[in-house]
């Protein structure tokens, strides 16, 4: 703003001195024409604004210079209205009693006495680091070094179909196209604040800093989240980069481990980085064994997407998940604006297919995690009392209990997709079995959407009969959906099933493991040998978070080359918890509890399979509150995906942990959600 | 405007036309009675109303608010008009009209290197000079709340005019310690945005930058080696590990570029910077980085300094004298009045100088070398440097042969090794001439009592008059007298200084006390590390007039002020062109004279030296200083004014990094 300010001053200056020889004259033009006018017409104050009733027909020019003016008078008004309210804005004392913001958590921990101990190192999720451009096309020029992504996203606007271009990843190889480089932004700024004014790390950093961190026992692990995690390796060394980082941060800090911050996709790149380090090259960082164990003194993740978010499956399918991550939350009408013509969602689909870090977020552990067509681990949630439910959680046994527990038919939620709300609720025997293996490609008729541009999605291969093929099957759970994906995504799953697997390891002693493309499912890898490290879920909980869909079949349009959309019609089951074509469990927002909270609350719990050395694990959940008044911003104890960074409680827990405290000191686990129960419906070998 | 003037006239007209012979007249009185009012106007702008009516009256006053907002109103719109065009116009148009005007432009280095097949195969490293890099803050006092890791230092400077006190008390050191004072946290930005632009539209590093992505570089093969250049070196060390991060850097780098060594690029002082670097990196733990004897071999394929100042710059020692190097590094041009500017009140210069004296960093700087190197009282390496014949000199230089006489009329050779002297005169006089009393053993007065300046310190208050008097009474001061002159003057800086900084010549190198850091950076104190296949680059412009040695005077003797000052009266006329404004100046960059940024790979590691034992090449590029053509060119792209340098570098830089050894010598001084 300061800026803007600036440089109109600078370019008021020129025009001023212009005015005041200028000014004088339209002065006297105005008082010219007064007295004559007035000479005529007597007494007639209005006719300034009106126009002179009796000249009506010759004046059209004047009249409609005058409407000029009270326009420029219009918009001379408020800006030196805004300049005056302005200026009183920066007038004012930074601290009016009035605006009285709480103490922030971290003078508070100061004053008990915490300092930094610690050093820091912070994971960004999907989306919310910055890139820019280090070399792009003629459209671009100019461009050198700035934020495509991030900032304030002006570029979209500009040149939209320059901007997709650039941002989308080669087809083929998952890299960059030729003639491209975008780059991750390095540095803290590189996801402090995502777009301005809308924070993502900038609080926490704020309140560590009150603590005494700074720049040198502070890092921020940017990292290309377009690429396969494997690939930030190989393009930019990024995990060579990270672990050269906390060595240096280890021995400059006095031998004092890390403790590793990172934040939902940021999850399972820092799981990947894990088994890399310690994995000999080339493949791997050659750490060696006990790396981690030297390094690392605890991993708090924050709403940790371990085994996957159902969010994504419906951004694959039908580009329509509008809210990955929180770009909805950021730009609510971004995706559905019309300004790419009426192809945006064809656009978006395009561009987000090519990244395969997408890939890695669908739900993993297939129908022993997920649930099948008649099974889920969250059956029996209760949506329309979600809210309420934890409150009374403690009064539950006492009479008030049964009121909202209308126990009736439980949500199918291991149906993951399904075609129509009827097959959503249909016993498992009522619907026809069709493998997944039937589908055929049928002899892709170039078909009738070539005059669509040249938006190209894999849909435009498919026949219509295979299409329809795909609705009549009905029901999909996590298991038969990744066929369903290899089938309307070839190109993208081919590339994809080099980089991420999805299922459940029967033997994790099998050499195959030592693949790279399963470090990042935390179900087929074992955690690092390091008995004192520690491992935190931090999440949210309390707000509806999507977890299965109702689909139908787009109506045949010209254009409409996505076959397949979520059908918003499909509303209120009996509990609640279907709207606008999502069925709802419990969740951040984004990652419902099971994917986050399974891992720390049983998967990793003790020593298990996963977990060999038996490395201490503590759910830390946040129930959700809504930001009591507008001042408060986003809310001190929001437990949203993104906003929970600025979570007073989860900032406290951090500072904490930084500040040398042990789980079991801070409290071990807090937990509101079900996750316990939800966790022992699931039957999986430890 | 013009247009609204031509649509009223126009209006006029057209009402005129179709009225009747009335109205005609009217039209003729009203332009009499313009002429009337035009006059009226001129007296009484506001009070155009020549009649008495009051309904007219209120009507009238509101015309007059009514013009100014429509005015404003009016450059609004055009304003968001022209931003709007601007925001729409492509980012390639400023190169379009450009290119329009003055015909196609030569490639950038990096397009046309780009194009003869050349890329990225070093790393590099840059190593930003003192005031280049940008400062953030981490912790302040209550005045800067708000301000949580914005910049104080780069960037728009906006701070300064909003809270300048404020600002001071940040930037400033602690004056025992060299650290931070309590409560105060101002950190180096990290990155390459530390220093790419020092302020907006202002390049340091970008071209650079640039041009080297032009050809394969990025994040990963470029790293930006911020520092907080207000303290000492090992200071940076020691609070911030800024040189285990370069170390564990360049390892880095080169471990994942392939083995490739890297090619660094300091900048100004961070050529002192990175000799420090080489020593410490060596050094064994605690004091030094622990990397081995081998390490610069092992790591290290070229240094490029540019501008390098390794045997200081004069115009230091007037900045620590009297704070008046308006021009340390780039402060005057990015900012010509701040420092001149009363936004302190009447004492901006002794807050500079309060808040400059508490940066190490700048001792660093102070010539070194001595008497040596900076000549005596009667001698001096530059003598008989021609002063009004510069600018044609350097290229003259070929055809000088047939032309004959070069002008000669300062056949009186002007005694440079004069640093600093009181009065023309005496700047001037054979030494044999001039009385000196010794100002050492003065006792140094009460102080002034002056309780009337408030809390400006600077350590003149200190000192009392009699000591003034003496320090005046010496005449006249080579590098090696002034720093007793400092010492004396200012000897709580000094303190500090001697801990981290030495300026004399080694007799010995073995000798055991110059295991110490404060040596390091010394490049007449040190051994270059033994590294036989690296190279040694000095790169420099020349043709610039540049501060070598400076008359003094007496200040009126105000008691807040500091009492020394430039004699800007001193004027050499045509018979010393070489003195200008109490200046006496010779060839250099602007900043760093010729002497100081090449003597070292001229004559002092040239070859086999006890400063270079492993004789590892060196090489001198000048880059001869040509003003931009036309305005369009910016900063122009053959300027070698000390930061300009990075742009006519470029081809040179971008070859070294590319592993090119060909790079012939071309002009050694």
């Amino acid at each position: 703003m300061a800026y803007i300010l600036r440089f109109r001053k600078l370019f008021f200056l020129e025009p001023v001195n212009y005015s005041s020889s200028d000014q004088p004259k339209t002065d006297e033009k105005k008082s010219n024409e007064t007295p004559n006018v007035e000479s005529e017409n007597q007494g007639a104050v209005s006719q300034v604004l009106e126009g002179n009733p009796k000249r009506k027909k010759q004046n059209k020019q004047p009249k409609e210079w005058r409407r000029m003016d009270s326009c420029c008078w219009i918009i001379g008004y408020m800006c030196t209205t805004w300049w005056l309210l302005l200026f009183l804005f920066h007038c004012l004392p930074g601290n009016l009693p009035g605006l009285k913001v709480p103490e922030p958590p971290g003078s508070r921990l100061k004053r008990e006495g915490l300092t930094a101990l610690h050093p820091i190192v912070l994971v960004p999720g999907i989306v919310t680091g910055g890139l820019e451009l280090w070399e792009g096309k003629p459209c671009y020029d100019g461009l050198f070094r700035r934020r495509l992504w991030g900032g304030s996203f002006t570029e979209i606007f500009k040149r939209p179909t320059c901007w997709l271009e650039h941002l989308s990843l080669d087809n083929e190889t998952g890299l960059d196209p030729p003639g491209i480089r975008i780059r991750a932004v390095p540095g803290l700024v590189a996801a402090d604040y995502f777009a301005p004014g809308y924070f993502v790390w900038a609080i926490l950093i704020e309140n560590l800093a009150r603590i005494g961190y700074e720049g040198k026992n502070m890092y921020m692990a940017a990292y290309d989240w377009r690429l396969s995690f494997q690939n930030t390796e190989i393009r930019d060394q990024t995990l060579s980069r990270l672990k050269s980082k906390i060595e240096l941060m280890y021995v400059t800090n006095g031998n004092k481990k890390v403790v590793v911050v990172p934040h939902s996709m940021g999850v399972i790149y820092f799981l990947h980085f894990l088994k890399w380090v310690e994995s000999p090259p080339p493949i791997g960082g050659g750490g060696g064994l006990g790396w981690c164990a030297k390094h690392i003194k605890a991993i708090m993740n924050i709403g940790p997407a371990f085994l996957g978010v159902p969010k994504a499956v419906s951004n694959i399918l039908s580009a329509e998940s509008k809210d990955v991550a929180f770009m909805r939350a950021m730009a609510p009408g971004l995706l559905d604006s019309e300004f790419l013509g009426f192809q945006t969602l064809e656009h978006v689909m395009r561009v987000s297919r090519t990244w395969d870090s997408i890939i890695s977020l669908i739900p993993k552990g297939g129908e022993t995690i997920w649930g099948n067509l008649d099974w889920s681990p969250e059956e029996g949630h209760v949506c329309d009392s979600a809210k309420k439910k934890y409150n009374n959680g403690k009064n539950e046994n006492n009479s008030e209990g049964g009121t909202s527990f209308r126990v009736q038919e439980l949500t199918k939620y291991g149906r993951i997709i399904s075609f129509g709300k009827a097959s959503s609720d249909l016993p498992s025997s009522h619907l026809p079995v069709l493998g997944s293996e039937e589908f055929v490609h049928g002899d892709s008729s170039p078909n009738s959407y070539s005059s669509c541009g040249n938006v190209w999605t894999e849909y435009n291969e498919m026949s219509q009969e295979s299409i329809q093929k795909i609705a009549e099957n009905k029901a999909y759970t996590v298991r038969t959906l990744l066929h369903l994906l290899h089938f309307i995504a070839p190109k993208m799953m081919k590339r994809a099933e080099t980089h991420f697997s999805h299922g459940i390891a029967d033997d994790l002693d099998d050499p195959k493991y030592n693949h790279y493309k399963y470090w990042s499912n935390p179900l087929e890898t074992k955690l690092p040998d390091a008995p004192d490290m520690e491992i935190y879920c931090l999440y949210g909980v309390g707000i509806p978070t999507e977890r299965s869909y109702v689909y139908k079949l787009s109506p045949p349009g010209r254009c409409k080359t996505i076959p397949l959309q979520i059908d918003s019609s499909a509303e209120g089951s009996d509990n609640g918890c279907l709207k606008g074509g999502v069925y709802f469990a419990d969740g951040d927002e984004s990652v419902p509890v099971l994917s986050a909270g399974f891992m720390c609350a049983k998967g990793w719990k003790g020593k298990t399979r996963f977990n060999p050395s038996g490395i201490a694990t503590y759910i830390r959940e946040y129930e959700h509150k809504p930001p009591a008044s507008l001042l408060e911003g986003r809310g001190l104890e929001s437990g949203a995906h993104v906003d929970i960074m600025g979570n007073v409680a989860l900032i406290e827990d951090i500072l904490r942990v930084a500040a040398g405290v042990s789980g079991a000191e801070l409290g071990g686990d807090r937990i509101h959600s079900d996750i316990k129960k939800m966790s022992e419906k699931i039957n999986i070998r430890l | 405007m013009l247009r609204r003037r031509k649509g009223s006239a126009a209006k006029k007209s057209q009402n005129s036309e179709p009225q009747l012979d009335e109205n005609k007249e009217k039209n003729n009185n009203q332009l009499q009675e313009k002429s009337n009012l035009n006059a009226a106007n001129l007296k009484g702008n506001v009070n155009c109303n020549s009649k008495s009516n009051s309904d007219e009256k209120l009507r009238k006053k509101w015309n007059c608010v009514d013009n100014c907002c429509w005015f404003v109103g009016c450059i609004c719109s055009m304003w968001w008009f022209l931003l709007f065009l601007y925001n729409a116009m492509p980012a390639s148009f400023p190169q379009y009209v450009t290119e329009a005007i003055t015909g196609p432009m030569p490639d950038p280095p990096g397009v046309k290197l780009a194009k003869e097949g050349l890329t990225a195969k070093h790393p590099v490293v840059f190593v930003p000079g003192i005031v280049t890099g940008g400062l953030e803050l981490w912790e302040g006092h209550s005045c800067a709340e708000g301000l949580f890791r914005k910049r104080l230092w780069g960037g728009s400077f906006g701070e300064i005019y909003k809270r300048p006190l404020c600002w001071v008390e940040h930037m400033s050191l602690d004056n025992e310690t060299g650290l931070d004072p309590p409560g105060i946290k101002i950190r180096p930005v990290s990155g390459l945005v530390a220093a790419d632009y020092f302020a907006p539209g202002y390049f340091v590093w970008a071209v650079l930058i640039a041009n080297l992505a032009r050809i394969g570089y990025e994040e990963k093969n470029m790293y930006m080696a911020a520092y907080d250049w207000r303290i000492s070196f090992q200071n940076t060390e020691v609070r911030d590990q800024t040189l285990s991060r370069i170390k564990s850097n360049i390892e880095l780098m080169v471990a994942t570029s392939g083995g490739k060594k890297v090619v660094v690029v300091p900048h100004s002082m961070g050529v002192l910077y990175f000799l420090h670097f080489m020593k410490w990196v060596e050094a064994p733990t605690p004091m030094g980085g622990g990397g081995g004897s081998n390490w610069c071999a092992d790591h290290i394929k070229a240094v490029m300094n540019i501008g390098g100042p390794f045997l200081g710059v004069p115009k230091i020692v007037s900045g620590l004298f009297s704070a008046e190097a308006k021009d340390i590094a780039v402060a005057r041009a990015i900012a010509p009045g701040v420092l001149d500017m009363d936004v302190f009140g009447f004492q901006t210069l002794q807050h500079a100088m309060r808040m400059t004296r508490s940066w190490d960093s700048t001792m660093s700087m102070i010539p070194k070398g001595g008497d040596t190197v900076w000549g005596g009282l009667d001698w001096s390496p530059e003598e008989g440097h021609e002063c009004n014949a510069k600018k044609p000199r350097n290229n003259i230089m070929q055809t000088a042969g047939p032309n004959g006489t070069v002008n000669s009329a300062s056949a009186t050779l002007v005694k440079y090794g004069r640093m600093l002297a009181f009065g023309k005169d005496v700047a001037d006089l054979h030494s044999s001439e001039i009385e000196r009393v010794d100002f050492r053993g003065v006792i140094k007065g009460n102080n002034l009592a002056n309780t009337t300046c408030r809390d400006v310190w600077t350590e003149y208050q200190d000192m009392g008059i009699g000591s003034v008097k003496a320090v005046a009474d010496y005449k006249v001061y080579t590098a090696s007298s002034i720093l007793d002159l400092l010492h004396f003057v200012a000897p709580k800086m000094m303190k500090r200084g001697d801990a981290h900084f030495s300026h004399g010549i080694a007799d010995d190198l073995d000798d055991k006390k110059y295991e110490h850091y404060k040596y390091w950076s010394n490049a007449l104190e040190t051994k270059l590390p033994m590294a036989p296949d690296m190279e040694m680059f000095s790169m420099y412009g020349v043709g610039i007039p540049t501060e070598r040695a400076y008359v003094y005077k007496f200040s009126p003797a105000a008691e807040c002020y500091i009492p020394f000052k430039i004699d800007t009266a001193a004027d050499g006329g045509d018979d010393g062109p070489c003195l200008k404004g109490g200046v006496y100046s010779v060839d250099g960059d602007e900043t760093v004279p010729v002497l100081s940024a090449g003597f070292m790979c001229a004559k002092g590691w040239r070859g086999k030296t006890r400063f270079n034992p492993s004789g590892m090449r060196t090489y001198i590029r000048e880059y001869n200083h040509a003003s931009p053509a036309t305005l369009l060119e910016g900063r122009g792209t053959q300027s070698v004014k000390a930061l300009n340098l990075f742009d006519s570098i470029l081809d040179d830089e971008l070859r070294a990094a590319l592993d090119l050894d060909d790079m012939p010598l071309i002009h050694v001084v």
